[in-house]
């Protein structure tokens, strides 16, 4: 017992002094200040000034104006356009997922649709609206649609576009944990390929589907780029109105406006989320 | 009697037949399924790219051609505008200022928490996948103090590469940590450490080499962020090249330059991910 003793710091007799003297956690100083600066102290203030007023005094009741029926308007439209587009990518995205998975694992199909989906899934912003509208818009190629300019359609369709793509990148995963073996055990139990998805693989996918579909509803929550490219003089959704009143003071004078819409967005968000990795924990028991 | 044998024969085979018969019926219509998922959806995709690029060869007259919009990349300006060439440049530099400071901050503080503060590294993964539920136009709105603070000191756009970091970080923490889940970091550092290598030397000669995949990784997902992030640059009123498209669009709609330098970052981000495809596939089968 003692000899353990003695040769484990004489092993090492250099660091055994330094390492009592410096704690490990000196180490993670520089990201821990950084994340403390760059994302906790903005995301403190975001909460902070919600409950202020624009002097910076404590007004808890600002945040009742989330409540207000013109700031009401701009949480409906948000719904309205995440759960269509949400729902669309979601229920496109799977399909498209089965399709590539159900491939050759290293073929060049799925790998142009994953290097595709990885651009498509991060690149909308701007780019996106000047495609569709070269294609749908007023003077577009394919069509002049009417509908181009509608809110939530026209725009629901854009959104889809980066939807399905980061579909197929968070719900494939879930689709290559499908083991053959069941599909096997299944058809040898005399299975249809209907009472197969009925009992066996949907069940499996279920969590992980609505889990990826929450993902894309936060995913369109937060999106604004597009939106902004595509109808920058009317304000439907969140972020829209959040940037009006950042770079504008019309508003509701009284309180810090862009503020309490950003916790009030930051409070959906986190409850998606959190939703989001329930889910995922309940998939992961099965798809490993 | 050689009715009766062929008819016992066929009666024998069939049960033995029959499911192999169901799989190829199965196995083609799953292919049919397929090719139809992947022109329907190939087209969706494919269509608005099109059609952008066809604008941005548009000439003096509808319906010409001409490459005047490719050739504008480097030389559009606009009375009332910044140039484009800058704001393409300092799109560029501040992918290349990300991607470093993001790797500096991310890698030695992945290895050290792995190696020294186990303890650490749930509160850690949690900070790194935070961004995700504040996503940018929350963020933007804490962040429009800090930045007034900033631009006391340094007016110019690269500043933005403090908050574009905060937007990389969940991206780049899952690659960097599928490569550091790879390879076993204490018994390699050990190893090294024992040999007399400074912890410099550890991270740079030996740690980063065995993860040269996963940094790749990060790299360029953190390019493709910054080359196609706009909210944080606009509410913040700096010009990126994102910015710059979207105000040359509210200037002159159509302007074929618009088109021509999404198509060009686009494809240039596409190319990217597709050239790391393939340089994964090609490592995996070097070193298998």
């Amino acid at each position: 017992m003692a000899v353990v003793a003695t040769t484990e710091p004489g092993a090492r007799p250099a660091r055994a002094g330094r390492r009592a003297s410096i704690p490990g956690w000196v180490g993670t100083v520089p990201f821990l200040a950084y994340v403390g600066v760059f994302l906790l102290l903005p995301t403190g203030i975001v909460i902070v000034d919600a409950l202020k007023n624009p002097s910076g005094a404590w007004q808890f009741s600002s945040v009742t104006e989330l409540g207000n029926p013109l700031v009401r308007t701009y949480f409906i439209g948000s719904l309205k356009l995440c759960l269509i587009s949400s729902v669309i990518g979601a229920v496109f995205g799977a399909i498209l997922a089965y399709a590539v998975a159900s491939g050759n694992p290293d073929g060049v199909v799925r790998r142009l649709y994953l290097a595709a989906s990885g651009v498509l899934a991060q690149f909308g912003g701007i780019t996106l609206a000047f495609a569709f509208l070269t294609l749908l818009g007023p003077v577009g190629l394919l069509a002049h649609a009417s509908w181009f300019y509608d809110f939530p359609w026209g725009i629901a369709l854009i959104y889809a576009y980066f939807e399905i793509p980061l579909m197929v990148l968070v719900f494939m995963p879930a689709i290559d944990g499908l083991k053959v073996q069941w599909r096997e055990a299944s058809e040898n139990l005399g299975a249809s390929a209907w009472q197969y998805w009925r009992h066996v693989g949907g069940p499996l996918l279920a969590p992980a589907f609505i889990g990826s579909t929450l993902l894309l509803f936060a995913n369109a929550l937060s999106a604004f780029a597009t939106i902004e490219a595509w109808e920058s003089q009317i304000a439907y959704i969140v972020p829209q109105q959040i940037s009006i009143s950042l770079s504008s003071e019309v508003g509701l004078s009284n309180i810090n406006y862009a503020d309490v819409l950003a916790l009030g967005m930051m409070v959906m968000v986190a409850i998606i989320m959190t939703g989001y990795a329930l889910l995922q924990r309940r998939a992961s028991r099965w798809l490993r | 009697m050689a009715a009766v044998t062929s008819l016992g024969e066929s009666s024998l085979d069939r049960p033995a037949e029959r499911p192999r018969g169901m799989q190829a019926r199965r196995r083609r219509r799953l292919n049919l399924f397929r090719y139809l998922v992947f022109t329907v959806f190939g087209l969706f995709f494919i269509l608005p790219l099109l059609a952008m690029t066809r604008f941005s060869l548009e000439g003096r007259t509808l319906g010409t051609w001409s490459l005047t919009a490719w050739k504008q990349i480097v030389s559009y300006s606009f009375p009332d505008l910044p140039p484009l060439l800058p704001a393409i440049e300092i799109t560029l530099e501040l992918a290349v200022i990300s991607c470093v400071i993001v790797l500096v901050l991310l890698v030695p503080t992945m290895v050290w928490i792995r190696l020294r503060v186990q303890w650490l590294s749930r509160i850690f993964e949690f900070l790194c996948l935070l961004p995700l539920t504040i996503p940018a136009i929350i963020l933007v709105v804490g962040l429009a103090p800090i930045y007034n603070f900033i631009r006391h000191y340094e007016l110019s756009a690269l500043m933005l590469f403090w908050a574009y970091v905060i937007l990389a970080l969940p991206y780049a923490y899952r690659a960097l940590s599928a490569g550091l889940n790879a390879i076993d970091v204490p018994t390699l550092s050990e190893a090294a450490r024992s040999l007399g290598a400074s912890w410099f030397t550890v991270i740079t000669r030996v740690i980063v080499p065995n993860m040269w995949q996963s940094i790749l990784n990060a790299t360029v997902l953190t390019s493709a962020l910054v080359l196609g992030e706009f909210t944080i640059a606009y509410l913040l009123l700096y010009t990126n090249l994102q910015v710059e498209l979207f105000s040359i669009s509210r200037n002159t709609p159509n302007a074929s330059v618009i088109f021509s330098t999404s198509v060009a970052s686009l494809m240039f981000a596409f190319a990217l991910l597709l050239i790391l495809s393939f340089a994964g596939r090609r490592r995996q089968r070097g070193r298998g």
